[in-house]
């Protein structure tokens, strides 16, 4: 691997100060003269027509500014527009009908929070009650109620992929098994709720402040269902306080509601979502039932799998069109299959949305692939790391569906997980009630799939000189609390050969930055880090030129290294970068010296690169209560080269109490379609005293793709975790697991 | 409406309140200090967590009328001018946030327990914190910032740390 000077160090965020003094500003955070308060009308009932909206009432009330309905609309659909107008789904605003407990009905604009609430109490709806279904079962069922018009059997969306000869697989295995399995669903719960404050100025430009991972699709989505030019819209970034994929499908209603109201108001108004909000109208992991054929040879090759991942995909798509596929996809991953053959299937319910949520379908097919190959180990005789290391894919091989692996491997990691656990020396000799379990995954590292040649999958950065001599980076990416922002800093620090201090940062302003597609996919890193490296680079080249001008000396003996200028063969001419990159800048007039980038991938399909992750957790567990207690949780990720470790280890201790969360404590549980948990209260999240020590086992790989050798961290390395917990508590109370969350109940069930 | 006074990071502000206002309306909304945060409104994720006669409170469940007469500081009151205080400094060189909207309500939790306590074991800063809930971080990085600030503290004579 190279060696580099600030990629590779455990540097703080840039965002520090902001943040440790309470000065940073989120979305809910903003006022503005004149600023009225949104609040949105929701419906109570899970399925029914809209027979009539009576706003009077409400109108009349003093300090209403406005009251907007599906009336008030252009009836515009929208949804993820990267998969083709036939899965835009959505209206904002309800026009005849809600398939949901919390579907939008209308919006009020008023002077204070007091006034809207007590005006959304005033509007008069009259619904007809019509038949709901709540489970993908009920909802397949010939006869069931039809959600959509669009959508006949409630098929949200089919996908099947053949890829090989499974027939065959199947006819040379050894020993086949099929086993189902279940996992449910899980809230994002961002600490922040989300929120935006929106404005529409005099001459028709609407300014949006919002809490979003993907500024440029609110951009798009508010001039679509506005019916606006995208470039009278402008969408700034502010602070924002975890998405996790929730903030990760486009608009939401919030952004609507907001920007029509102001636009009916001429005056600038916030919407900021309850908590239980959050939990009721936004977005959840999809819960999955997934049926695993897989035959394998004597020594436990896999010669041939066969999923069919069923979707509870709630009242809408969002994203939900894209995590079907991905649940195919992420199968081909972390092992070498014979053949494959997949079915999802996504069924819409008159449950709430289900959508992306970091890992974006891996957890659950993964959890499903791992619990199977423990067993297929059980069933051979083999020990459950052997057959896991013996099927692994590493450097150099191609998957069924065309995954080009260049760097890592599973085995790596696995080695490195059960030697820093004790593995061999545990597994099979602890005491009763004691277990010690594995779980291993493969994650890919951003999206490149080109499936509309009109929607490139962009990212791009503009890095410039600036006055004082430092560089600025403009940069769409999105950083939403994982640390993109000052990754791409050290990028531009690294390729041009400056300190971090000279390097500084515009984030996401649609009128301002560059296209960035945002944060998702794991991409920020390999995207907006090669985005903005080729910038830099291209600045770089830029400013030789100009300090070979400048010190009457030939370019290629000029070298910029930690902030410094060095002449070949002088060493008195040594000087720092900034005063002579400002001296540049007054020789120039001021004329923009600007570097550009934008990246563009190898491989248009599938992905720039992929990277695996182990993960080994050892339990105890109460035979009486069911309670599980963590006493080992050892995780490594093969993250690449990371640019900064101190980020790339919060991203793994986020993952695990994101994972272990979802394994044992969060489900997000409904009754008729009705979030029977809205509330931190009844909704469990970790805390702070059930976080166990988690032990990182490094695994180091230099990707040839990514920035630097980086790949991503964010999202893979959850994926082993359920597995992991899983079958250490199987292997604790010797007892097969099939479903997520692991409560007390069902373990203790006989 | 209500008159009350309130002295927040040692500064007086008289305002007119209604009776169900919270205090973190008041502070957030009347006196624009945006923060403390609002994760819940419910008293159940702490990144409202402010300090009240030297206590934590949330001060979502806090009415401003009850918080009347009373002592309250804010993330915005830990720095001294431009010396930030060492919790901060420590959240900051540990990677203690990502996100960060938890952090002003952790900091000022962490602050009260290491001023009740300026040697809490592993156990004690687990317990200290754990009415703030934080999605991003898995803790971790809390727990070492805390760790470090409660060094850098005890190191300074005047219990804030640095020179
Ligand atoms: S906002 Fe006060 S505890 Fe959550
Ligand atoms: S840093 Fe995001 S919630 Fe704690």
């Amino acid at each position: 691997m190279g060696q580099y000077s600030i990629v590779g160090q455990r540097l703080p965020r840039t965002d520090g100060l902001a943040k440790v003094t309470g000065q940073g500003m989120y979305a809910g955070d903003f006022t503005m003269p004149g600023m009225l308060r949104g609040k949105i009308l929701r419906s109570p009932l899970p399925h029914a027509r809209i027979l009539r909206v009576d706003t009077s009432r409400a109108e009349r009330l003093p300090g209403v500014k406005a009251v907007i309905t599906g009336r008030d609309t252009l009836g515009v659909k929208f949804g993820a527009p990267r998969f083709g107008p036939k899965h835009m789904d959505e209206h904002a605003l309800a026009m005849d009908r809600v398939r949901y407990i919390g579907d939008e009905v209308a919006a009020v604009a008023a002077i204070d929070e007091d006034v809207a609430e007590e005006a959304l109490r005033l509007i008069d709806v009259e619904y007809e009650e019509l038949p709901a279904v709540f489970s993908p079962d009920e909802a397949l069922l010939p006869g069931a109620p039809q959600i959509h018009a669009h959508a006949p059997g409630n098929i949200s969306r089919r996908i099947v992929f053949d890829l090989g000869d499974v027939e065959k697989g199947f006819a040379d295995s050894y020993h086949i098994r099929e086993d189902r399995f279940s996992t449910h669903g899980q809230a994002h719960a961002p600490m922040e709720p989300h929120a935006c404050l929106a404005h529409f100025d005099a001459s028709g430009k609407l300014t949006i402040w919002t809490s979003t991972q993907v500024p440029y699709y609110v951009k798009n989505d508010l001039a679509l269902t506005l019916g606006m030019p995208a470039t009278a819209v402008r969408v700034i970034l502010p602070l924002i306080g975890g998405g996790f994929g929730g903030k990760a499908d486009g608009m939401y209603a919030l952004e609507f509601c907001a920007a029509l109201l102001s636009k009916k108001t001429g005056r600038p108004v916030q919407i900021v979502y309850s908590r239980e909000e959050v939990f009721v109208a936004t977005r959840r992991r999809h819960p999955i039932t997934i049926q695993l054929k897989t035959g394998v040879s004597k020594d436990g090759a896999i010669l041939a799998r066969q999923a069919k991942c069923v979707l509870d995909g709630g009242a809408y798509n969002g994203l939900g069109v894209v995590t079907v596929v991905l649940c195919g996809y992420l199968l081909n991953l972390p092992y070498r299959l014979g053949s494959f053959k997949y079915e999802g299937l996504r069924v819409y319910t008159n449950n709430p949305i289900s959508a992306a949520m970091r890992g974006h379908g891996a957890p659950q097919v993964h959890f499903a692939s791992e619990m199977q190959m423990d067993r297929l180990a059980e069933d051979l005789g083999m020990d459950p790391l052997e057959i896991r290391i013996k099927n692994g894919l590493r450097t150099g091989d191609v998957t069924l569906n065309g995954f080009h692996i260049n760097s890592g491997s599973l085995e790596e990691c696995i080695r490195a997980v059960a030697e820093k656990s004790g593995w061999q020396e545990k597994r099979g000799k602890l005491p009763p009630n004691r277990g010690i379990g594995i779980g291993c995954s493969g994650f890919y590292s951003g999206a490149s799939y080109r499936l509309r040649p009109d929607l490139p999958v962009y990212s791009a950065a503009i890095v410039k000189l600036n006055e004082d001599g430092s560089v600025q980076l403009l940069s769409g990416a999105t950083d939403s609390g994982q640390g993109c922002d000052t990754l791409l800093m050290q990028i531009v620090a690294e390729e041009i050969g400056l300190s971090f201090a000279d390097v500084r940062l515009t984030r996401a302003d649609t009128d301002i930055t560059p296209v960035d597609l945002g944060n998702f996919s794991s991409r920020e890193t390999m995207y907006a880090g090669n985005a903005t490296r080729s910038a830099a680079a291209d600045l770089k080249q830029k400013l030789l030129v100009e300090l070979s001008n400048l010190l009457e000396a030939n370019a290629d003996d000029i070298e910029i290294r930690e902030g410094k200028v060095f002449v070949k063969g002088s060493a008195d001419r040594t000087k720092p970068f900034r005063d002579l990159a400002h001296a540049i800048y007054l020789r120039r007039l001021g004329k923009p010296l600007v570097g550009e980038g934008t990246y563009d991938p190898p491989d248009k399909i599938n992905y720039p690169a992929y990277g695996f992750g182990a993960h080994v957790t050892e339990v105890e567990v109460d035979p009486e209560s069911g309670e599980v207690t963590l006493l080992d949780v050892v995780s490594t990720h093969d993250c690449g080269r990371a640019i900064n470790p101190l980020a790339v280890e919060g991203q793994l201790e986020g993952s695990v109490h994101m994972a272990l969360g979802w394994t044992l404590m969060e489900d997000v549980t409904l009754e008729e379609g009705r979030v029977m948990n809205p509330s931190f209260l009844d909704y469990k999240i970790p805390t702070a005293l059930e976080m166990p020590p988690v032990t990182i086992a490094h695994v180091e790989t230099d990707d040839p793709e990514g920035p630097f050798g980086a790949k991503e961290v964010g999202e893979g390395a959850l994926c082993p975790i359920a597995p992991s917990v899983a079958s250490a508590v199987g292997n604790a109370i010797g007892k097969k697991i099939d479903c997520l969350p692991l409560t007390g109940a069902q373990i203790t069930r006989k | 409406m209500k008159s009350i006074k309130l002295e927040i990071n040692g500064v007086q502000h008289e305002v007119e309140v209604a009776p169900w206002r919270t205090l973190l309306e008041v502070i957030r909304e009347e006196l624009q200090m945006t923060g403390t945060k609002e994760g819940c409104g419910l008293g159940e994720c702490g990144a409202c967590s402010v300090l009240m006669d030297g206590k934590t409170v949330n001060s979502c469940l806090v009415l401003a009328a009850e918080a009347n007469g009373k002592r309250i500081t804010t993330i915005e009151g830990l720095a001294q001018a431009e010396r930030l205080h060492p919790i901060q400094q420590s959240f900051i060189d540990n990677g203690g946030f990502q996100c960060g909207f938890c952090t002003p309500g952790m900091i000022m939790s962490t602050k009260v327990m290491l001023d009740d306590n300026p040697n809490p074991t592993d156990d004690e800063i687990k317990k200290g914190i754990s009415g703030n809930l934080c999605r991003c971080t898995g803790y971790a990085k809390i727990f070492d910032s805390i760790r470090a600030a409660k060094v850098a503290m005890a190191a300074s004579s005047d219990g804030r740390g640095g020179a």
